[in-house]
């Protein structure tokens, strides 16, 4: 068969580039997280019905996000690398594809933990607060708590995301599997390893979303088994 | 007499929304003396569950205040408020526990927020769990329990804090009328046991007439009728009472059609003549029976009935008499008509 061609040629090359697409995988989504979740959590908290409704500040991010959201991956990309070079020095590498890889993953991160958090009953909250709860205990304690097998399931979705967001970086020299795909695949009409690396990316996904499924369940004490 | 416990004073609420003001309490005053199981009693729209969450300004009350051991919550800061609330705890209607914590969790979580330190939090939460009789039930969750092992649960995480006041928010509501009848005991041992004073907010005369010994009848945002349970029973002087009392705990009015229409009430010693057969033997003229039941209240029997009585004046007027002589309290429903007329 061809592809098992393909794979002992290309092996250390496509086991090389997993490995940097994993890195720049679980680095954009873990600094992702570190911005969206503090973003998400004042969407939710300044929201009409939030611990501490505040017009202003939830218009405010809720127009960034979607601001950020609305713009095409490939386009944001090049649209800060001004940024990108100021943080990481140089404009391509792995390094330099996780600066827009947290800039489009952010928002779109902080829109996943607000759905997640103005899912919590509302009425636990009130019990909370007539324990003489402070907004900082009902936020981490209640909702996190309370929410976190959404929020898992929220974690699952943003990697696959961000997977096929570093993919696409592959583009401007970001270097993984997408960059693979493209500079010996698509340029070189090798379509024998493209279909093996698109392959790979499937199963990268699949072992995501099933782990993530997983280890939703099984924090989930609101289902008797 | 030394000050209430809780003190509401003037209170009123409005709600702004967009188009209109709802306003749902008016000018509502109320004391509640300590050790008291006190019943707020309202139809649904009442205002009842926000008067219940301005006794610990869970609702910001827009007018008045509302103090308790004489201390205005008013005045507070949120950090005093917050203190305070611990002092007040509260129960619900569907138990809100934390779902994704076990049962010895959510009986902690009030003392981690008390700062009570991990250890002494574990060994009390067990103590409660065994009052509530759910020890075995600790590392369960809230899920794997029936309705009224939850609403236990609750109460448990309520007393955790050594609180003062218990508020209840139609606590029995969501359960099934066995299960409430163990949840109104367990409450009322609470009470005796650690002298914890009890509001209990409810549509169900039964709740009110099982374990409490004073009552606020709470209609269209006003006070309409406050007093002892018994006495409001024997005697409601308002509409509201009246269709409380009359209602067979399910909130609904029997209906009752026609004039001169009468309630007596019987209490254990009336109820062993016959008075009503006796009557219409001694006048020899029939009346009729519209409506009759009996109820333990506070641990009497009281039983009550609506008649129709003849339309001649003159031999109404002998009969109501004669009752009032076999010591029974009467009432002459002439606005039976517009009872029938409110819609709830």
């Amino acid at each position: 068969m061809n592809f098992i061609n393909i794979w002992n040629e290309y092996s250390d090359l496509l086991i090389e580039n997993t490995g940097i697409t994993l890195y720049m995988v679980i680095i954009s989504t873990l600094l992702a997280y570190l911005i969206g979740i503090p973003i998400g959590i004042c969407l939710v908290i300044t929201s009409e019905n939030g611990l501490r409704p505040n017009k202003f500040i939830y218009r405010l991010l809720d127009i960034f996000v979607n601001i950020i959201r609305s713009i095409p991956f490939l386009i944001l990309l090049v649209l800060i690398m001004p940024i990108t070079k100021l943080i990481v020095g140089q404009t391509w590498g792995p390094n330099a594809t996780i600066v827009p890889l947290v800039f489009a993953a952010a928002p779109f991160i902080a829109r996943m933990v607000e759905s997640s958090l103005v899912e919590v009953d509302h009425g636990v909250i009130e019990a909370a607060q007539s324990m003489g709860a402070t907004n900082w205990t009902i936020v981490w304690k209640v909702m996190v708590s309370e929410a976190r097998s959404s929020l898992i399931i929220g974690a699952t979705i943003a990697l696959a995301t961000i997977l096929g967001y570093s993919a696409m970086a592959g583009a401007v020299g970001g270097q993984g599997l997408g960059d693979v795909a493209i500079q010996y695949g698509y340029y070189r009409f090798q379509n024998d390893l493209t279909i093996v690396i698109v392959i790979m990316l499937v199963l990268m996904v699949q072992v995501m979303q099933a782990f993530g499924m997983w280890i939703s369940k099984k924090l989930d004490k609101r289902i008797t088994k | 007499m030394s000050q209430p416990l809780i003190r509401v004073e003037k209170v009123s609420k409005i709600f702004k929304t967009k188009d209109n003001t709802v306003e749902a309490l008016k000018d509502i005053s109320l004391d509640i003396e300590k050790g008291d199981i006190f019943g707020i009693i309202g139809m649904s729209g009442a205002g009842k569950s926000t008067l219940v969450r301005c006794l610990n300004f869970l609702e910001r009350p827009t007018k008045g205040d509302v103090f308790i051991d004489g201390k205005s919550l008013g005045k507070m800061t949120d950090r005093q408020l917050r203190a305070q609330r611990q002092d007040v705890a509260m129960i619900f209607q569907h138990f809100n526990l934390l779902m994704q914590s076990t049962v010895l969790d959510n009986v902690c979580f009030p003392m981690r927020i008390n700062k009570v330190p991990g250890h002494n939090a574990r060994k009390r939460a067990m103590e409660l769990l065994k009052e509530v009789g759910l020890e075995d039930k600790a590392k369960a969750y809230p899920a794997q329990l029936s309705g009224g092992q939850q609403q236990r649960v609750a109460i448990a995480r309520a007393l955790a804090n050594n609180p003062q006041i218990l508020l209840c928010d139609e606590a029995t509501s969501a359960l099934d009328p066995k299960t409430t009848g163990e949840v109104l005991d367990l409450l009322k041992k609470i009470n005796e046991k650690h002298g914890i004073t009890i509001v209990i907010i409810t549509h169900a005369m039964s709740v009110v007439q099982e374990i409490c010994n004073k009552v606020a009848i709470i209609d269209r945002g006003v006070v309409a009728e406050v007093g002892n349970v018994l006495d409001v029973f024997n005697n409601p002087q308002s509409d509201a009472a009246m269709r409380l009392v009359l209602s067979s705990g399910s909130g609904e009015v029997p209906e009752m059609k026609g004039d001169h229409l009468v309630r007596i009430v019987f209490t254990e010693n009336s109820s062993y003549e016959p008075v009503v057969a006796n009557m219409v033997l001694k006048f020899q003229s029939p009346v009729n029976i519209m409506f009759a039941n009996t109820r333990d209240i506070g641990g009497t029997a009281q039983g009550q009935m609506v008649l129709q009585l003849p339309d001649d004046e003159a031999l109404r007027t002998q009969m109501i008499q004669y009752l009032k002589d076999r010591k029974l309290e009467v009432q002459e429903l002439s606005s039976m008509k517009e009872f029938e007329e409110v819609n709830f």
